[in-house]
């Protein structure tokens, strides 16, 4: 009965949007800028299920490639990112993104 | 059977990743973000992209992960950051009206074309599909075929942010000159 049920891609496409709203939630929310990069690799990722689910529902193996160069892109990315995070932080006590007002008018 | 790894692996998805924006410790906050790429990795398994599972183990939650804890513990940022501050006052009503539209818009895109997506996993090209390294041969096929320039630019991409970041994080000696 219970096992007759198949989920089919909608529902891993709905995951993948629910996963994204929690990510996007958390960038604008959290004030601490690595938790802000851990949510932006939560919407990274969601976007990568979203590929992975289209290449096998519509038999087309290109979705997987596309989560292949997201996946190394990500990585540079992030390796940037703390690279400059750190940066920051060396020169500062704060360690939320409030303290970063430099720049404020 | 696949309606039960699907649940297992939808909890721990959703489950680690609310664990990223709630928990107040960034060092939980990655612990959680493993358990969210584990469940991404169970995903990808089921839709025959055994692959990109392994890649999604070993380069995020190897790698990625291991990363920020390293910078964490190198900032030493472990502080409990306190949450129930809220530096703009309506920031966090908007913040969930805005995530919520986008759910609901992205919701109603994939309801809206359910006809071609409603049909049981079709699975990729049979025809190339048998062996236990049918996943790996196909995507070689096509990174290494069509997409070959792109591939060799993503090495560069990593050369420049390798050298750009050890660029960046390096310790400037005060006794440099000019500086």
């Amino acid at each position: 009965m219970l096992s007759a049920i198949q989920p089919t891609s909608s529902w891993y496409l709905i995951l993948a949007a629910v996963l994204f709203g929690i990510g996007a939630f958390g960038v604008m929310v959290r004030r601490n800028p690595l938790v802000m990069f851990m949510c932006i690799e939560l919407m990274l990722n969601a976007v990568n299920l979203t590929f992975v689910t289209l290449a096998t529902a519509l038999s087309n193996i290109n979705g997987q490639v596309v989560v292949f160069f997201v996946m190394v892109v990500a990585a540079a990315e992030v390796v940037v990112g703390l690279g400059i995070i750190v940066a920051i932080m060396r020169r500062r006590n704060g360690i939320t993104a409030d303290d970063l007002s430099a720049l404020k008018g | 059977m696949e309606l039960f790894v699907f649940v297992i692996a939808a909890a721990m998805v959703l489950g680690g990743a609310i664990g990223v924006i709630t928990r107040s410790n960034p060092v939980h906050a990655a612990l959680s973000l493993v358990l969210t790429l584990f469940g991404i990795a169970v995903m990808f398994v089921s839709h025959d992209a055994q692959f990109l599972a392994a890649v999604q183990v070993i380069v995020y939650a190897g790698a990625i992960v291991v990363l920020f804890l390293f910078v964490i513990m190198l900032l030493g940022v472990d502080r409990t950051e306190d949450v129930n501050i809220e530096p703009i006052t309506v920031q966090r009503p908007l913040a969930l009206i805005v995530s919520v539209g986008v759910i609901g818009i992205v919701i109603a895109a994939v309801v809206s074309s359910r006809e071609i997506l409603g049909r049981q996993l079709g699975g990729l090209d049979q025809a190339t599909l048998s062996g236990p390294d049918a996943n790996i041969r196909q995507l070689a096929r096509e990174i290494f075929g069509n997409n070959v320039f792109a591939f060799e630019l993503t090495s560069v991409l990593l050369l420049v942010a390798v050298v750009g970041t050890v660029l960046m994080a390096r310790r400037v000696k005060s006794t440099g000159a000019g500086k």
